[in-house]
């Protein structure tokens, strides 16, 4: 494959490393070499490769030849460390005012960076979080764009303050602030217009946006996918208007986002979160250290973890445990388990967290998992009664019979469900044992293996 | 540690900076800078069109190029490769007069690409520039997913002064097509012109749903030429490979339009694409008004390229 994934390049490059054991400086600078192409094809930006590549060398020759341990795992932690402080020491919070303060943050970047839509999700987790926030439509120039943000603020339930298309965008940014001050809001958005960083005339509306007033953070939407142009429109949005966030859209594509590294490298402004999906709550934290570990190959372990624990319920999961063990797992659960499976952006974002699951394996496994295979799954279980749901070796033919019609399916696909579901549960009985054993402490699915 | 990682970022900042405002003008200053033909010299010029997210295999394969005509035409003087080097590049870009076949023909256009690129303001322009050579075009709003997108649509459709068939929102795209066939063929329309929901070339649905549509128009309409344009950001980076081929499995790309170049950003992943997938880029977008779409110049291209601003040290 042409197209493979960062972490999948890091892998290769680290498994011939790795076997070898020890490392000769020509090794590392023949190891680096391959890290400066994967970083430049993950779209990383030029200069910003270059700087991080001369740091790098100089670390890892030194070191390496000198205390000559385990030469190749100091490579690796040396490219991740350099690279998690490439991205920023730690997680960056949004920081907000408190009580009745309204806090003010504009939102800016290119056209079709996400905007409009970050607005909505990111009013959308601060409201979750306890906040009241409002969004005003400042873009007047993007036919129907004021549309679009009502609409989408309206699926999240937050409100919008527009004045129309004929008022200069600063203008509706002062009324906003009043309007969130006189109706008890504590937060408001500003939804700019997308322009372009050497759009003069543009950039000074946002200048003067900043000027009539009083912004307290201003945040800078960029899609994931942009190339080398990233450090050009960080730099401009970070001299003329100045940055204290950058937000990165549309990263569950399958790009590289080297362009988080390029913005990260040029305004040194914590990037607050990630555009993950369509959904409202789609939109997540950034950690630095993951994504550095993500990219190194290490996979997103830790973000499913804690994903996991967000949607499930702590409880429910000792539960289900304990049912996996004892093998009385049945169709209820293999339900919920869909359910939260689903919550957490369905299969095939859980996958791409896994450790050595990208690119090509990835669209491997996708093309086995087809989502409407699960709601066909789905109407068969929904099909069951309670009683067969809770013991699935209750289902005879006739029974089996009476779920496929209800499930408007072939009996065929009753049956391979039920067998599926019998293998399944003959192997936990197996494994019974293991799980919570000797994984204890660690992750622990909360479905069944095999059965997807 | 903590010390040393903020004298790492201190350094690069620094790097940066000093980039920033050391700036000579791209390929010419290395034509100029070099005596002699050497590695060096090869290495820069490919620096060069990395920056332009020409991208590592194209940018090896055009030095590659380069080097073997060099050899081949015993060529000494760098500054005689500057020719050359524009040659092999414009060579993998070249737009034939065939490639606009069905603006003089009964024909559908389906445009499709990932969210935000400029589908919509694309297909107003083209929508435009079609009524002004005095064809028939009709606007099928086939995006019912995002929010406000046929309203986005139908405005752009008041502008161009053609008339738009559209469905309610979270309808299925599929009819809205149906319907914009119907209509296309009773009035006897020249080109009908398709907008489709953004979506990410990695989510398998949609994707799927993309096909469908495809198969609707061959079904409905088998008799009207058939033009799928990919609408690709100009500042996106490798990934525009990627979804150029992606799209391509589950429909006939047939061309490329290039939108937001306009910026600083060159789009040099055209280049790439053209020379990878065989897809020829058939307008770029250059500004939000209207008459900013324009049919792909293969040497301004270039000259754009050749215009990077490199850091020289």
């Amino acid at each position: 494959m042409a197209f493979e994934n960062l972490s999948d390049k890091f892998q290769n490059i680290f498994k011939n490393m790795r076997r070898k054991g020890r490392l000769s400086e020509d090794d590392v600078k023949a190891a680096l070499k391959e890290v400066k192409m994967a970083l430049l094809e993950a779209d990383v930006s030029f200069k910003v490769v270059k700087t991080f590549m001369k740091a790098v060398q100089e670390k890892a020759i030194g070191q390496d030849v000198m205390n000559g341990l385990n030469p190749g795992q100091m490579v690796i932690k040396i490219v991740n460390d350099e690279m998690t402080s490439l991205m920023g020491t730690e997680t960056s919070e949004l920081k907000l005012k408190g009580g009745n303060d309204v806090t003010v943050l504009m939102m800016m970047g290119l056209q079709g960076a996400g905007k409009t839509t970050t607005c909505a999700k990111l009013a959308s987790k601060l409201r979750s979080r306890g906040r009241r926030p409002v969004i005003a439509a400042c873009d007047i120039y993007r036919p129907a764009a004021i549309k679009q943000l009502q609409v989408s603020a309206e699926k999240v339930n937050v409100p919008v303050f527009e004045m129309g298309t004929e008022t200069p965008p600063p203008q509706i940014a002062v009324k906003a602030v009043e309007y969130a001050r006189e109706n008890g809001y504590n937060v408001l958005l500003l939804d700019t217009a997308g322009r372009l960083q050497i759009d003069e005339s543009m950039m000074e509306e946002l200048q003067e946006i900043r000027r009539v007033v009083d912004v307290d953070q201003t945040i800078l939407v960029v899609d994931a996918m942009t190339g080398q142009e990233a450090v050009n429109v960080a730099a401009a949005f970070e001299e003329k208007i100045g940055i204290d966030g950058v937000i990165l859209t549309k990263l569950d594509g399958d790009t590289r986002g080297g362009a988080a590294l390029s913005i990260r490298a040029t305004c040194g402004k914590p990037i607050l979160f990630v555009g993950m999906g369509e959904k409202s709550e789609d939109l997540e934290q950034f950690y630095p250290d993951r994504m550095s570990s993500r990219i190194l190959g290490m996979g997103d372990v830790l973000s499913l973890i804690e994903k996991t624990q967000e949607n499930l319920n702590e409880e429910r999961a000792r539960e289900m445990e304990t049912k996996l063990r004892k093998a009385s797992f049945g169709f209820d659960d293999y339900l919920e388990s869909m359910e939260q499976m689903k919550k957490m952006g369905g299969m095939s974002s859980i996958l791409q967290m896994l450790p050595g699951m990208g690119g090509s394996q990835l669209s491997q496994i996708e093309d086995q998992i087809d989502e409407s295979q699960m709601k066909r799954t789905e109407a068969i279980i929904l099909s069951m009664t309670p009683k067969e749901r809770s013991n699935p070796d209750l289902l005879n033919q006739s029974r089996k019979i009476r779920i496929a019609r209800g499930a408007g399916v072939d009996i065929s696909e009753v049956n391979k469900l039920v067998k599926q579901f019998d293998q399944a549960r003959k192997l936990m009985k197996q494994f019974g044992g293991k799980i919570g054993g000797k994984r204890r402490g660690g992750f622990k699915l909360p479905f069944g293996g095999g059965l997807f | 540690m903590a010390e040393e990682k903020k004298g790492f970022f201190k350094r690069l900042a620094a790097g940066l900076s000093k980039t920033r405002e050391n700036i000579i003008s791209g390929f010419d200053s290395v034509f100029v800078a070099y005596t002699e033909i050497d590695d060096d010299f090869y290495e820069e010029l490919e620096e060069i069109l990395i920056m332009g997210d020409v991208g590592i295999k194209a940018a090896t394969d055009i030095i590659e190029d380069l080097k073997k005509k060099v050899i081949d035409k015993r060529i000494r003087n760098p500054q005689e490769c500057r020719e050359l080097l524009m040659e092999s590049i414009c060579g993998q870009m070249s737009v034939n007069e065939a490639d606009y076949e069905f603006e003089k023909k009964k024909s559908v256009v389906l445009v499709v690409g990932v969210n935000g690129v400029g589908k919509t303001t694309s297909i107003g322009k083209l929508a435009w520039n079609l009524r002004n050579q005095g064809k028939s075009v009709c606007l099928a709003a086939a995006d019912t997913f995002r929010a406000a997108a046929g309203e986005q649509l139908n405005e752009w459709a008041q502008r161009a002064e053609v008339p738009i068939i559209s469905g309610q929102d979270g309808s299925d795209p599929g009819s809205v097509v149906y319907d914009a066939i119907a209509s296309a063929k009773a009035k006897n329309t020249d080109v009908l012109i398709i907008d489709t929901a953004g979506r990410l070339h990695n989510k398998k649905n949609l994707m799927n749903e993309l096909g469908k549509i495809n198969r609707i128009i061959d079904r409905e309409y088998p008799e009207a030429f058939r033009e799928t344009l990919v609408v690709l950001d100009g500042t996106t980076g490798q990934n525009a490979l990627s979804q150029a081929r992606e799209f391509q499995a589950v429909t006939p790309v047939s061309g490329i339009i290039l939108t937001k170049l306009d910026g600083t950003a060159k789009g040099g992943i055209a280049a790439a694409i053209n020379s990878e997938l065989g897809i020829p880029v058939k307008y770029i977008g250059v500004g939000e008004k209207i008459e900013d779409l324009q049919k792909f110049d293969a040497d301004a291209f270039v000259k754009a390229l050749f215009d990077v601003n490199i850091e020289n040290d």
